[in-house]
């Protein structure tokens, strides 16, 4: 019993403290450095932030170039599936954008209408500034869902800014490196967006659910929600300005599960180019 | 001369090519999520940094590991330090299993490495929720603990061809 404690403790001892003939560091001495590491990275200690932030610069330049091979080989394949699916991609275009046709001249009467009605009651509006980005790096890990983009800090980028792709909402700015950003999809985990899903405005919170889906959090059971309504940001806490279009939800027997789920308009595996907004509120005068 | 040296650079690439591969793959961090098949993912450098380390750990140094980690960390947007941990206690348990170990046996180490990856996986899990506040998703990293562990095997009949042929060169 002793021998086999004894064989135990050599082996340990052997495996975390002795260096090997090409070893220059011992492993409990990196096992160790990495704690150091995570405690001062997780207390903000400033030399650790600028280490993070001098290797993120680096690091995803150098991913960009690393990953050009595999990016070839997935655009590849994306393009092969397209022609695959090219005839019905067509007629199903052709029938959404008579029906957008319709949609929106519609809309543009109300926007006009909206605009007039808002300068007589002497209300908020939003305005916008757009900074064009484009993905430098796209990884889809199933833990984390961001993508890094080419404008940092130098382009006035900061923290929380909204992200779009064309119209759609896609997630925020949560990392600002000098030139380059972190931006967390909507699809992830962590990411929570005050909603209004209309036509009965009703407010919730989205989160992402780690897949394709973001999920409705926080919302009173006797509510009904139609089928295919449209989820808007609500603009609550001031993060984004109200209106901006997420997605859809979609029918619980479609997914066979309680919750409800939102389809994002946007498709967060193409993203290429993003405009990253920030919004400034003005009042109107008569 | 000139073929000479030619030469001993392309063997000293081929002597460090686990090391070169760990790297291209925490930068390019490649593991087919884009096919889009719902849960199915794999930890590559968990694979690399196992096998390696099993056989001796002349290929893959511990201070590489530690930098590869920190690489990763940056890719993927965890807390600085984490994968250079989780990293470094792979090296440490392939370690451990190599010197208790008297006549290796495929199928020893591959329970091992299922053992391990669970372990590490589990810590990486409470460290990012209990300390961090970030939110995983438990069934997709049970997932990949299961994809991981089911192509150790695949990826050491190709490393295992790949040290016979060093040898032979």
């Amino acid at each position: 019993m002793q021998t086999n404690r004894d064989d135990f403790i050599i082996a340990i001892r052997s495996a975390f403290l002795k260096k090997g003939t090409k070893q220059r560091f011992s492993l409990i001495a990196l096992l160790f450095f990495s704690i150091f590491i995570l405690v001062l990275g997780k207390y903000n200690f400033k030399g650790i932030n600028f280490l993070k932030l001098s290797i993120k610069e680096l690091v995803y330049r150098s991913t960009f170039i690393v990953s050009v091979p595999e990016n070839f080989v997935i655009s590849s394949y994306q393009t092969i599936r397209d022609h695959f699916y090219l005839y019905s991609n067509y007629e199903n275009l052709k029938k959404d954008y008579e029906s957008l046709k319709a949609i929106k001249l519609n809309n543009d009467f109300l926007k006009s209408e909206n605009e007039a009605l808002k300068s007589k009651i002497n209300d908020v509006s939003a305005q916008s500034s757009e900074l064009l980005a484009k993905v430098i790096i796209d990884k889809k890990s199933p833990f984390l869902r961001s993508v890094i983009i080419n404008r940092g800090s130098k382009d006035k980028v900061i923290l929380g800014m909204a992200v779009l792709d064309e119209k759609f909402l896609v997630g925020k700015v949560v990392e600002v490196n000098y030139s380059t950003s972190r931006v967390l999809l909507l699809s992830d985990l962590n990411s929570k967006i005050p909603v209004s899903i209309e036509p009965n405005g009703i407010q919730s919170i989205l989160s992402g659910s780690g897949s394709s889906f973001g999920e409705i959090q926080y919302i009173k059971e006797d509510y009904e929600l139609e089928k295919n309504s449209e989820i808007f940001t609500s603009g609550s806490g001031g993060i984004f300005r109200s209106g901006i279009p997420i997605g859809k939800t979609i029918a619980n027997d479609e997914i066979g599960l309680n919750t409800i789920k939102v389809k994002f308009h946007s498709d967060f595996s193409q993203l290429r180019l993003v405009k990253i907004v920030s919004f400034e509120e003005i009042k109107s005068n008569d | 001369m000139t073929e000479i040296s030619k030469i001993s650079i392309l063997n000293k690439i081929f002597n460090s090519l686990p090391i070169i591969i760990l790297f291209i793959s925490v930068l390019n961090e490649f593991d087919f999520n884009y096919l889009n098949f719902k849960y199915f993912s794999f930890n590559f450098p968990f694979i690399l940094i196992f096998y390696w380390s099993l056989k001796g750990g002349e290929k893959l140094g511990y201070g590489l590991v530690f930098v590869a980690g920190l690489i990763n960390d940056v890719v993927v947007g965890f807390p600085m330090g984490i994968s250079s941990l989780s990293y470094l206690l792979i090296c440490g348990f392939a370690a451990y299993l190599r010197n208790i170990t008297l006549r290796p046996n495929l199928i020893k180490d591959w329970l091992f490495f299922l053992f391990t990856i669970s372990l590490v996986n589990s810590f990486l899990y409470v460290v990012l929720i209990i300390f961090f506040g970030i939110d995983m998703n438990y069934y997709f990293l049970f997932f990949n603990i299961i994809f991981t562990f089911l192509l150790y095997y695949v990826f050491s009949y190709i490393f295992d061809y790949y040290s016979k042929f060093t040898i032979m060169r």
